[in-house]
């Protein structure tokens, strides 16, 4: 035998006690959805999961309605200190149910076990322990004194991340004194409602978070419901175009997470083997469906075929397979027609003219799957180097100068992250001074911490999660003469933070003639 | 016996020039009372385009010039102005129809505008930033930079402080403007220009369009090479059409303010034309 | 088993060198290396330690690692009969079960190698046969601080004793010094040691002493120059000085031999040795080999791990998977 091969070593599914029905939860109960419900399957084997309730127009108005009334009887009333308790309950809670959690997002997701139990979960307490400690120290958030929470945050996730998405929301939304309905995505929702349940044994109060399933036009209904005051999207940039355009003339905040196609830039002087292992982490971690992936390789044209050589050779031992396997390295990808996309984009890739390599691995006979891919001989004008593929592909292109590796990493809509690799100090700072995203990452890739803020810079989308910058998305400043410390001597200063200009009391509101205006400007498009 | 005046020609101001419109068209600008004042030049959608450009190729230098070097530029526009202070009082008399006192009250606290973002351009980062305490072997830092181009609607009721209050704040972090100047008080939003063309401002970092916000906004707010739009003197426009069309490129909004109190100082109007970068490194000692 | 020989090393290092091995022509080389990122490295090394070894896979992994033991004595306290006792240990690991491997080799110190060689008596051979080698520390082990003479000295008799490996340590001192061309001499110069008068050459692993060279960009120079010098291993560590050998400087010095063999076809061998206690480590460790260079490279003369005390934890292991329960430490032998 080879020992390469190891073993299977699955992670048991006995530790998962899922329900065959889940139900909405709202209110602090879960109760039935009124539009058609749907399945989740198991992208990994297609096997059905459980059957999700789907909420519509109705469910949606009641869930904000809860989330209203326990803003106005419960949380925006009750103490920070309090609030941060119940998010360290949370958070305790998270870390004892961490195995099962990782269990059932590894099912419902795709993603191995390894990155499930070793980076999503832990990264989910984490979340929440760090804005827990927030929720009593507001004003040390950069608004100034005593800043206003917005009120009921409308908050829909993406599949890629589904428990961990739900936490960069829900954590810094509670601990500046929100309420919440938040929405997971259709095809990853299982987490969530285990999450529901973490809730009911942390017993916090009704109505403080709500989570209603269902597709995309459960997730519009909400965002354009009347009674949300804040936003918060991470999906693709096309719907949180949509959702820019359906909030605009509105009073609503919003926090938008997009696509990225970000590169990932290799010097000749760079550590190589970490570089190797950067790269491989930049683009096929969780199968590469990662808003902030390195999808971009930019290397420097002297080391190129090298660099392409022992990229393969790392590659060629991944293990593809059984998500629940501790040893598998990459998983499922989470739906079919994600599955579509990446072939239909990979396809472009080679009738562009690039060359297409993939891992030689076994596919596993059902469920959704793309073995690990190359393209060389990239131009920067192929749309495999110019759009977002979310998927286990990576487009190798190479540049010869720092300025033109910067030119060509900055050459998109896009701004989320990029990575660096040299051993260069200097070059670092400045490269990463002119690198138009969100996020760098110098010698390492694909990082997270709840204390380090993450966002985008252009289409990217706006605003932040994580860190001080993720809380202050969720706060307001007390109005002009209700904070209590000094002003600047100039009449009416308003200090706020990170992009949140002051919304100033006197803005003129015209949601009626809005509406219609948005509705056929989105038309046109 | 009077001497016969001499009348200025208001201009554009794109790109550190100052041109007509290329459309070759004015419109007149009169006195409160009604008197002819000037025909200032009625910016085309061309000249909202060529401003872009410029703005855009000015943003490199500026952004990236030094944080103290921004302040000591913010401060010199101050120290011009107080120079002119007689003409910009005069002309706010003339257009506004105000009492002298009121258009000095309105010049003097221009300046001291000026003077209260200069002071922040070496600070804010400073405020805005953060060292995050990640938990592993990483130097981590959230650093706030410009966002890049920004289009401005300025506050359309006051000749020169709500021009001031908008640019101010969005040249502070290193973005550069195109300001659409107030319809009916454009020119002293011109002298101004003339301020900045004569200042330490490098050309390309403050163009202003006069002529009709209506016309004009919608091509800023929907031109893709534009990154942010401040929508502060719009609100008689229709701007929630502008916020839709500045959703396509995902631009960032501010949306509009009326009243005495339209873009106050605030820390607020600097941060939200600009990104927050957040660079992780790895550290060893091995 | 016997080393390659020092002019075929000598011809290959200039080769790939392009000049003379002196300080400056080796500065050169080894400073234009890639650089090492030690965050990157180390979280690579983590990574390969998440890997799940059970049923099949563990009981190969349990025996390999056995195959693959140099079982070490190195006390000032060492006698005859400390070291019969561990030469009947490496021949027969649990006598309670005779299909239980046998170890790679026994490492002693140099005037020990008699008392090794006689007690292993037919079972003294190549350990790719099956047989158990005799390695033998030399060159002022473990601080190197003496001069070439005796370090030559010190070799030869051990060679001459009949020891088939030589561990000998590098001159940490000259290397944090920069003075490479002097260590790459001496390295030289004691392959040339191990000469028999048959032509033929005891193996010769060259010790880094990883934990005084600190840092990973060190560790890296320091085997590439052990292996331009002629080096047949490398090896972590000697044991005496704390970090000894740990996952993340073994997988460097993995990706050296990787490069090296991509470089020149040549296999050389690695050799963790020190602090390695545990089964569940031991098959980190090989989990690393595997997915670095090859499962190939886990046989006696391209893989050691230099242990005492983790032969019988493995053996504990063993009798686990044999016997279905847990066993106790009075069910496997001191040595």
């Amino acid at each position: 035998m080879s020992f390469l091969e190891y073993a299977p070593a699955p992670e048991s599914r006995a530790i998962l006690s899922l329900r065959d029905r889940y139900g909405l939860f709202i209110d602090g109960e879960f109760v039935d959805g009124r539009g058609t419900p749907f399945q989740t399957i198991s992208p990994s084997s297609e096997e059905r999961i459980a059957e999700i309730a789907n909420a519509n127009e109705a469910d949606v108005s009641d869930a904000v309605a809860a989330a209203r009334r326990a803003y106005d009887r419960s949380w925006s009333r009750m103490s920070g200190r309090d609030r941060g308790k119940y998010l360290f309950r949370i958070a305790r809670l998270v870390q004892e149910r961490a195995r099962e959690l990782a269990v059932a997002e590894s099912l419902d997701n795709g993603k191995p076990i390894k990155e499930s139990r070793d980076v999503d979960v832990p990264l989910v307490a984490a979340w929440f322990f760090y804005y827990a400690g927030w929720a009593d120290k507001l004003d040390h958030a950069g608004l100034g004194a005593n800043p206003r929470s917005l009120g009921v945050a409308a908050q829909v996730i993406p599949w890629n991340f589904p428990l961990l998405m739900l936490a960069w929301k829900i954590a810094p939304a509670l601990a500046a004194g929100n309420t919440v309905v938040l929405k997971p995505a259709e095809t990853t929702p299982i987490t969530a409602l285990i999450f529901a349940e973490i809730l009911q044994q942390a017993d916090l109060p009704p109505g403080v978070v709500n989570i209603i399933t269902g597709a995309g036009d459960t997730g519009a209904t909400l965002v354009a419901h009347e009674g949300v005051d804040k936003v918060a999207f991470t999906g693709s940039t096309a719907v949180g175009r949509a959702i820019a355009k359906q909030i605009a003339g509105t009073d609503k905040k919003a926090t938008l997470e997009l696509g990225g196609k970000a590169a990932n830039i290799v010097f000749d002087d760079a550590p190589i083997d970490q570089a190797i292992e950067g790269i491989v982490n930049g683009i096929f971690f969780n199968q590469g469906h990662v808003c902030c992936a390195g999808s971009r390789l930019l290397v420097q044209e002297n080391i190129h075929d090298e660099v392409v050589e022992r990229l393969k050779l790392r590659l060629s031992t991944l293990r593809l397979g059984d998500p629940l396997d501790k040893n598998t390295d990459i998983g499922a990808i989470n739906s079919k027609e994600q599955l579509e996309r990446i072939r239909e984009l990979s396809d472009i890739g080679v009738a562009e003219g690039a060359d297409r390599w993939s891992v030689p691995c076994e596919i596993p006979e059902n469920g959704f799957w793309y073995a690990p891919t190359i393209f060389t001989n990239v131009q920067t004008s192929s749309r495999i180097a110019r759009e977002e593929i979310f998927g286990p592909v990576l487009s190798v292109l190479t540049f010869r100068t720092p300025a033109e590796a910067i030119a060509k990493a900055n050459n998109t809509p896009y701004g989320l992250s990029a990575g660096i690799w040299t051993d260069k100090g200097s070059r670092i700072l400045a490269v990463a001074d002119q690198l138009r995203a969100g996020v760098i990452w110098a010698n390492t890739f694909n990082r997270f911490d709840p204390s380090s803020p993450f966002g985008g810079y252009k289409e990217s989308g706006y605003g932040r999660e994580g860190g001080r910058h993720g809380l202050a998305a969720y706060l307001s400043p007390a109005p002009i003469g209700q904070a209590a410390l000094s002003r600047p001597s100039t009449r009416g200063a308003v200090e706020t933070a990170d992009g949140a200009a002051a919304p100033k009391a006197r803005r003129a509101v015209r949601s009626a003639t809005r509406s219609a205006k948005a509705a056929t400007k989105g038309s046109k498009r | 016996m009077s001497r016969l005046a001499v009348p200025k020609t208001y201009k554009l101001y794109i790109g550190g020039a100052f041109p007509r419109s290329e459309s070759g068209r004015t419109y007149e600008v009169v006195s409160a009372s009604g008197a002819f004042l000037a025909n200032a030049a009625k910016a085309s959608r061309k000249d909202a385009r060529d401003a872009v450009v410029a703005a855009r190729g000015a943003v490199g230098g500026w952004g990236g010039a030094t944080a103290y070097n921004r302040g000591q530029v913010l401060y010199r526009i101050a120290e011009l102005l107080e120079g002119r202070r007689a003409q910009f009082v005069a002309e706010i008399e003339e257009a506004e129809g105000v009492t002298r006192a009121v258009a000095t009250a309105q010049v003097d606290e221009s300046i001291d505008r000026w003077i209260w973002y200069a002071g922040w351009a070496d600070k804010f980062a400073q405020v805005a930033g953060n060292a995050n305490p990640v938990a592993g072997p990483y130097f981590n830092i959230s650093v706030p930079e410009p966002t890049g181009v920004v289009a401005i609607i300025a506050p359309q009721d006051t000749s020169l402080l709500g021009f001031v209050s908008a640019v101010a704040p969005a040249l502070v972090a290193g973005n550069s403007v195109v300001v659409v100047a107030s319809e009916r008080f454009p020119l002293s939003a011109i002298s101004l220009a003339e301020v900045l063309a004569t200042s330490d401002v490098p050309k390309g970092v403050v163009n202003v369009l006069t002529g009709s916000p209506a016309e004009i906004a919608p091509w800023l707010a929907s031109h893709s090479d534009v990154n942010a739009i401040d929508l502060v003197g719009a609100g008689d426009l229709d701007w929630i059409s502008l916020e839709v069309d500045a959703a396509d490129t995902l631009k960032r909004v501010l949306r509009p303010e009326s009243g005495p109190d339209a873009a106050a100082p605030a820390l607020g109007r600097i941060s939200a034309f600009t990104e927050t970068k957040t660079v992780w490194h790895t550290k060893s000692l091995r | 088993m016997s080393g390659t020989s020092l002019v075929t090393a000598r011809e290959r290092a200039l080769a790939v060198l392009g000049g003379e091995p002196d300080d400056a022509t080796l500065g050169r080389y080894l400073h234009g290396i890639a650089g090492v990122d030690a965050v990157g490295l180390e979280q690579r090394a983590a990574g390969l330690g998440t890997r799940s070894i059970k049923t099949s896979s563990k009981k190969w992994a349990l025996d390999t690692i056995i195959s693959l033991i140099d079982l070490t004595t190195l006390e000032g306290a060492d006698t005859p009969g400390k070291v019969r006792s561990l030469v009947a240990k490496a021949m027969s690991p649990d006598p309670a079960d005779a299909t239980t491997p046998r170890v790679a080799a026994v490492c002693v110190y140099g005037d020990m190698v008699p008392f090794a060689i006689d007690a292993l008596g037919g079972a003294h051979g190549d350990p790719d046969d099956g047989l158990i080698s005799v390695a033998a520390v030399a060159t002022a082990f473990p601080s190197g601080r003496s001069s070439l003479e005796i370090k030559l000295a010190d070799t030869a008799e051990a060679v001459a004793a009949g020891a088939d490996e030589i561990d000998m340590v590098i001159d940490r001192g000259a290397f944090l010094a920069g003075r490479y061309g002097l260590v790459f001499d001496q390295i030289a110069a004691v392959k040339e040691a191990c000469r028999r008068p048959d032509g033929t050459s005891a193996s010769l692993k060259v010790i880094l002493e990883t934990g005084e060279l600190v840092t990973y960009d060190n560790v890296r120079r320091a085997s590439w120059l052990s292996i331009l010098a002629g080096g047949d291993f490398i090896k972590t560590s000697t044991g005496k000085v704390q970090p000894a050998a740990t996952l993340p400087v073994t997988l460097l010095m993995l990706e050296v031999v990787r490069d090296w063999h991509l470089l020149t076809g040549q296999r050389i061998g690695v050799k963790p040795a020190g602090g390695i206690r545990a089964s569940k480590d031991a098959i980190r460790y090989l989990v690393t080999v595997a997915e670095t260079v090859g499962e190939e490279w886990l046989v006696p003369h391209l893989f050691r791990f230099g242990a005492s005390s983790l032969l019988n934890d493995v053996l504990l292991q063993r009798q686990k998977m044999t016997t279905g329960h847990y066993s106790g430490p009075d069910y496997v032998t001191i040595d």
